[in-house]
């Protein structure tokens, strides 16, 4: 199958590196948002990541501010996807929002047309019911920073078909990812795992069991990871990682998955992490 | 009597120190040496060569080209303040 233009719905934190990555392999997008003033936010931010890829990778291609301006339709209306061969939905982790998100997705595209459902942990077969094209919708769990991760988890959800995750995966080799594809339920491998870890992390801060500088020095240094759980949620936003813990805990009912008040705490004042510049480490503004 | 010299002197001073002072906030350590690799050693991902790229686009005034995205003009304390001096026409 060969790709024209890619619709990329809400372009936040994800949809900005989703966007970038297309770019950068020479694919149009039509990016979607609610307003003008994300979408020209967003756009700042995809040509900022443009330009700094020489300094992060030595094999992602090299384009021009201008290749990549021509390559971005920015919209507030839904239907402009209508024009795409494939979209890739990174709406806020909230069913709500999905729901309706994906009613009207439904509505607008070309009865062919895949999606791509990116989410942290919501399953893809209850976004797939949504709409009434299940056997079209995938998961795609792309993470930050998205153009420069070489491997994306895909969720094949309950009725997802073997077209779809055929032309998911040749959407993948115009991008140089690879997949690991995984069966659906909510939060699939990495976020089920990894928001435990976030979430306990949280825990040992709040019990004063050590500094959240301690935490992640002890998982970098002694596990070799390359970033500590609570920088990892920094990154991701703590606002999104309390909202995927509360779809676990309200999927799985298990009392493991119960959110720490230490972190929704710093959400309610604000402290996001990486985003605001306060989390549970401090980072420089702007 | 200030001399030329003793005025590169001070300037490569204000800009080694605004680097280290900006790295050493931004990261999970107490010293730093300046030739440490920020890479290399671990200490930092490679994302961190963009944030100190922009801070100091907008700390020294200077305006990073395509030519200078080079994590090598990043790499330690003593790099980034070669490349400001650079940049600004204080060294050389």
């Amino acid at each position: 199958m060969e790709f024209h233009r890619i619709g990329v719905v809400g372009a936040g934190n994800i949809g900005i590196g989703v966007v970038t990555d297309l770019v950068l392999h020479g694919l149009c997008t039509v990016v979607v948002d609610v307003s003008d003033e994300i979408l020209q936010r967003a756009q700042a931010a995809v040509l900022n990541n443009v330009r700094c890829v020489p300094l992060l990778s030595k094999t992602l291609p090299r384009i021009t501010r201008d290749e990549a301006l021509h390559r971005m339709v920015l919209t507030t209306k839904l239907q402009d996807v209508a024009s795409c061969d494939f979209v890739i939905e990174n709406v806020t982790e909230d069913w709500n929002i999905k729901q309706r998100l994906y009613e009207e997705l439904d509505r607008v595209s070309p009865p062919d047309v895949c999606f791509g459902a990116n989410t942290s942990c919501i399953s893809i077969t209850q976004i797939g019911g949504a709409t009434r094209r299940s056997a079209q919708v995938i998961g795609v769990h792309l993470m930050n920073p998205v153009h420069l991760k070489p491997t994306v988890e895909v969720i094949r959800g309950f009725h997802t078909s073997e077209r779809t995750l055929d032309t998911l995966l040749q959407l993948f080799a115009v991008l140089h990812k690879e997949a690991i594809v995984v069966n659906d339920l909510p939060g699939f491998v990495s976020n089920r795992i990894s928001h435990v870890f976030m979430n306990e992390a949280a825990f040992v801060l709040q019990d004063n069991v050590a500094t959240a500088e301690q935490i992640d020095m002890i998982f970098k240094q002694c596990f070799g990871h390359k970033m500590g759980p609570l920088e990892t949620a920094d990154l991701i936003g703590l606002d999104t990682v309390v909202r995927s813990l509360d779809v676990l805990y309200e999927s799985f009912k298990d009392p493991k998955y119960r959110c720490c008040p230490l972190l929704r705490k710093l959400v309610h004042a604000g402290h996001l992490g990486r985003k605001t510049a306060k989390g549970f480490h401090a980072y420089p503004e702007g | 009597m200030h001399t030329q010299r003793d005025e590169a002197t001070s300037t490569e001073q204000q800009v080694r120190e605004t680097t280290r002072r900006f790295i050493l906030s931004s990261i999970q350590v107490t010293r730093l040496d300046d030739d440490a690799n920020l890479f290399e050693s671990g200490i930092v991902n490679s994302l961190f060569a963009v944030q100190l790229m922009t801070f100091i686009e907008k700390t020294f005034a200077i305006e990073v080209g395509m030519d200078d995205l080079d994590v090598e003009n990043f790499k330690s304390v003593n790099a980034t303040t070669g490349f400001v001096l650079r940049k600004t026409g204080a060294l050389g």
